[in-house]
C-alpha cells in the first residue's frame, strides 16, 4: 500500500468530504493555491463557489463561517496559523461555541476550523505557539489534535461529519510524516484515546507532535528493560478518561508531553484529571513535559530549549523509575 | 517643493541599502543559511524611503512582516539586523525575534510584526501617546493591501480620525496579499478610497517614485504635527520576488503572476528612476551615487561579518525578559 504524508492526509479527508456532502465548502487565506499544500486541487475538483480564497479578514470569515453554519450549511474553514485565532476570538469563543446553548438546543453548527500550531523551526512567537489549552474551558467547542496521517484523515473526517464547532490542530512538523493509511472510508471517532505501543512500566500520555517523540524514547529504552506505553488521547474535548485511567492503573506511573506551556495547558488539565481519578493507582507523583513558559523564541537554540524534547521525555521517565 | 540635496542622498542611500540588504538575505535564505520566515520587498524601498525621509529621530514607525525597508528607512543598523535574522545574540532583539519582530526603540521603531494589520491600532496608540503628552511627535504606519481588509484598519482609521490622532497610514499596495490578487478579496481597487469613510484624506501615490512620496508624506507630516489628524497613503506598488523566500520551490515559477508582468514592474525600478532624475535634472552626480553604492557594500559586508561572528544566545537565555 502506498505510503501517505500529513498533509496527503488532510487533502484526501477534504476531497472525500465535500464529494459526500455537497453542503459542504471550504474557505480561507489562500485555500486555492494551498500554501501549505493541504487544500490543493480542491478548486479543480469541486469549483469556485465550494473552494474559497477569503480576504485576510479572520474575524469576517470566521463569523461568516458561524453564520453559515447556522443557516444550513457546513463549512469547513482554513485559519493558516492557529495563533491567528487571537484575531477571531470573539466569533469562536462566544458565538461558535455558544449559540447551541444558549439557544437551548435550536442552533447546531457543524464547522470544522482547521489551523497550523507549533514550532517548526524558526517560525517565533507569533507563528509557532501552541494554542489549544486556550480553548480547553471553552465548553461548546471540540478540540482535535491529531499525530499521524492516519488518525489526521479519520479525525478530520469525523470532524467534518459533527454537528458541532470542531478544531483541527496540524502540527507544523509533521508534514512530511509518512504512513500507511486504511483503504475506504476511514473514521476515527472524535473521543476515542489510541495505544501508540504498550507497555507495562510507565505511561506516556502524549499529545499531538510529541507522540511521535515518546514513540522514539520508548525505543529506546526498551533497550534497558524499561516498557513505556505511549498513548495518545487524539482529541482533548472530548477527552477519553477512561482510556487514560486505565493506562495508569496499569503501568503506576504517568508522563504527560505536550508542546503547549505548563500553566493552564492541556498537561495541567489531564493531570488533574489523574490526581482526582487516579490518585490510588500512582506510584509516584505526576510528571509534566511541556514548553516553558516563554513565548516561542525564533533563535535555534533558544527554541530548541523552550520546546519539550525527547531528551526531557526520557530524563522523566528515568526520573520516575528511579534508573 | 524643492527637495534639498542631503535629502536626496538620504533617500538614495536608504532605498540602496533595502535594496543590498535584502538581496544579500533572499541569498542566504534560499541558501539555508538562515532560519524561519523571510519576507524581501525589493521592488518597493521608495516607500519605505520616502515616508521616513519625511520623518525625523523622534518619530515613531511600525512595520509588517515585510518590514525590513522600513526599519532600515527609519535608521535601523545593518549589522544589528543581520545578526538577528542569524538569530544571534548580537541582534536587535538578542535573537528572541528574528526577521519578522526587529524592533528598535532607540529609533522610534515599535517593530516589523508577523500579525497582518496588528500595527494599525499600535501605531494610533503611539499616536494617542503623542497627543495626551502634548508632544507633536506624529507616527507612520506601514501596512499592505492585504491589511487594510482586516477590522483593525477601519478601527483605527476612525479612531484616529474621530480624536485626530497625528498618524500616518502607509499602504503599499503590491496588488497581493501572499499568492491571492487583490482584486478578488477586496471590494476596492484604490485603498485611498476608503479613507473617505472614516473622513480622513486618502491620497494615492506612485510608489515607484521616492521624490512624490516624500512630497505626500511631508504634506501629511505636516499636517498631523499641526494636530489636523491623520492621512491616508496609498503607494501603488510591486514586490519582485515571491511572498516569502523560498515558494517557488513549492509553488513552482510564476505560479500566480506572468513573468512578463513582473518583468514590466521590473522597468519601474525606484533606484533607476531616481538615478535617471538626478542625471536629466543635473542634481546629483554619477559618481557621488556610486560613492554610496560602494559605501553600503562595505557597510553590508560588515553587518555580514558582525552576524557571523556573533555568538547564538545560549539556552539559558530563553527564560530572559518574559516581564519587566
Ligand atoms: C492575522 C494574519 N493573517 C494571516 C497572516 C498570513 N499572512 C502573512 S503575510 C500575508 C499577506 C499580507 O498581504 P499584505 O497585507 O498585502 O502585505 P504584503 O505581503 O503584500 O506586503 C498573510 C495572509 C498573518 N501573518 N496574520
Amino acid at each position: 500500500m502506498p505510503q501517505t504524508n500529513f498533509i496527503q492526509a488532510i487533502n484526501q479527508a477534504l476531497s472525500e468530504e465535500m464529494r459526500r456532502d455537497p453542503n459542504t465548502f471550504l474557505m480561507g487565506e489562500d485555500v486555492v493555491l494551498a500554501a501549505f499544500g493541504a487544500t490543493k486541487g480542491l478548486i479543480d475538483k469541486f469549483g469556485p463557489s465550494r473552494v474559497r480564497n477569503t480576504p485576510i479578514s479572520e474575524a469576517g470569515f470566521v463569523g461568516a463561517a458561524v453564520g453559515a453554519a447556522m443557516a444550513g450549511a457546513r463549512p469547513i474553514c482554513e485559519v493558516e496559523f492557529a495563533s491567528f485565532f487571537y484575531c477571531a476570538f470573539d466569533q469562536v469563543c462566544n458565538q461558535a461555541a455558544k449559540l447551541r446553548y444558549m439557544s437551548g438546543g435550536q442552533a447546531s453548527l457543524p464547522i470544522t476550523f482547521r489551523a497550523v500550531y507549533g514550532a517548526m523551526g524558526g517560525a517565533a512567537a507569533q507563528h509557532s505557539e501552541t494554542v489549544y489549552a486556550q480553548f480547553l474551558s471553552v465548553p461548546g467547542l471540540k478540540l482535535v489534535v491529531p499525530s499521524s496521517p492516519s488518525d489526521m484523515k479519520g479525525l478530520l473526517k469525523s470532524a467534518i461529519r459533527d454537528d458541532n464547532p470542531v478544531i483541527v490542530f496540524e502540527h507544523g512538523a509533521l508534514g512530511r510524516l509518512r504512513e500507511e493509511i486504511p483503504e475506504g472510508d476511514h473514521l476515527v471517532p472524535l473521543g476515542k484515546a489510541a495505544i501508540k505501543r504498550a507497555g507495562d512500566n510507565v505511561t506516556v500520555i502524549a499529545i499531538g507532535a510529541m507522540v511521535p517523540k515518546a514513540l522514539r524514547v520508548a525505543d529506546k529504552l526498551v533497550k534497558e528493560s524499561i516498557s513505556v506505553e505511549v498513548i495518545d488521547p487524539r482529541t482533548l474535548i472530548p477527552l477519553d478518561e477512561t482510556a487514560l485511567l486505565e493506562s495508569v492503573e496499569k503501568t503506576n506511573r504517568v508522563v504527560i508531553a505536550d508542546e503547549g506551556h505548563l500553566r493552564g495547558g492541556a498537561a495541567a488539565d489531564i493531570a488533574a484529571l489523574i490526581a482526582e481519578q487516579g490518585f490510588d493507582h500512582l506510584d509516584a507523583p505526576i510528571k509534566r513535559v511541556t514548553a516553558l513558559d516563554v513565548p516561542i523564541p525564533f533563535s535555534p537554540p533558544l527554541e530548541k530549549a523552550a520546546i519539550p524534547g525527547e531528551d526531557r521525555i526520557e530524563a522523566a521517565i528515568r526520573d520516575l523509575m528511579g534508573r | 517643493m524643492d527637495i534639498t540635496k542631503d535629502k536626496l542622498l538620504e533617500m538614495y542611500r536608504s532605498m540602496q541599502r533595502i535594496r543590498h540588504f535584502e538581496s544579500k538575505i533572499r541569498d542566504l535564505a534560499t541558501a539555508n543559511e538562515i532560519p524561519g520566515f523571510v519576507h524581501v520587498s525589493i521592488g518597493e524601498e521608495a516607500s519605505a524611503a520616502g515616508i521616513c525621509a519625511a520623518l525625523r529621530k523622534t518619530d515613531r514607525i511600525t512595520s509588517t512582516h515585510r518590514g525590513h525597508g522600513h526599519l532600515i528607512a527609519k535608521g535601523g543598523r545593518l549589522d544589528k539586523m543581520m545578526a538577528e535574522i542569524y538569530g544571534k545574540r548580537g541582534g536587535y532583539c538578542k535573537g528572541k525575534g528574528g526577521s519578522m519582530h526587529i524592533v528598535d526603540f532607540s529609533l522610534g521603531i515599535l517593530g516589523a510584526n508577523g500579525i497582518v494589520g496588528a500595527g494599525l491600532p499600535i501605531a494610533t496608540g503611539s499616536a494617542l501617546a503623542a497627543q495626551v503628552a502634548g508632544r507633536d511627535d506624529v507616527t507612520a504606519c506601514f501596512f499592505g493591501d492585504g491589511a487594510s481588509n482586516e477590522g483593525t484598519f477601519h478601527e483605527s482609521l476612525n479612531l484616529a480620525s474621530v480624536w485626530k490622532l497625528p498618524v500616518i497610514f502607509v499602504c503599499e499596495n503590491n496588488g497581493f496579499g501572499e499568492f491571492t490578487p487583490m482584486r478578488t478579496v477586496t471590494s476596492v481597487s484604490d485603498i485611498a478610497v476608503r479613507a473617505r469613510a472614516h473622513d480622513l484624506p486618502g491620497v494615492i501615490v506612485d510608489g515607484n517614485d521616492v521624490l512624490e512620496v516624500f512630497k505626500v508624506a511631508s504634506e501629511a507630516v505636516a499636517r498631523a504635527r499641526a494636530g489636523e489628524g491623520p492621512t491616508l497613503i496609498e503607494c501603488k506598488t510591486y514586490r519582485w520576488e515571491g511572498h516569502v523566500v523560498g515558494e517557488a520551490a513549492i509553488l513552482g515559477e510564476y505560479a500566480y503572476r506572468s513573468k512578463e508582468e513582473v518583468d514590466s514592474w521590473k522597468l519601474k525600478c525606484p533606484l533607476i528612476r531616481f538615478e535617471k532624475w538626478c542625471a536629466e535634472n543635473k542634481k546629483i552626480d554619477a559618481g557621488e551615487l556610486q560613492r554610496i553604492v560602494t559605501e553600503t557594500e562595505k557597510e553590508l559586508d560588515e553587518a555580514i561579518a558582525f552576524a557571523r561572528s556573533s555568538e547564538l544566545p545560549a539556552a539559558s537565555e530563553v527564560t530572559d525578559d518574559v516581564f519587566a
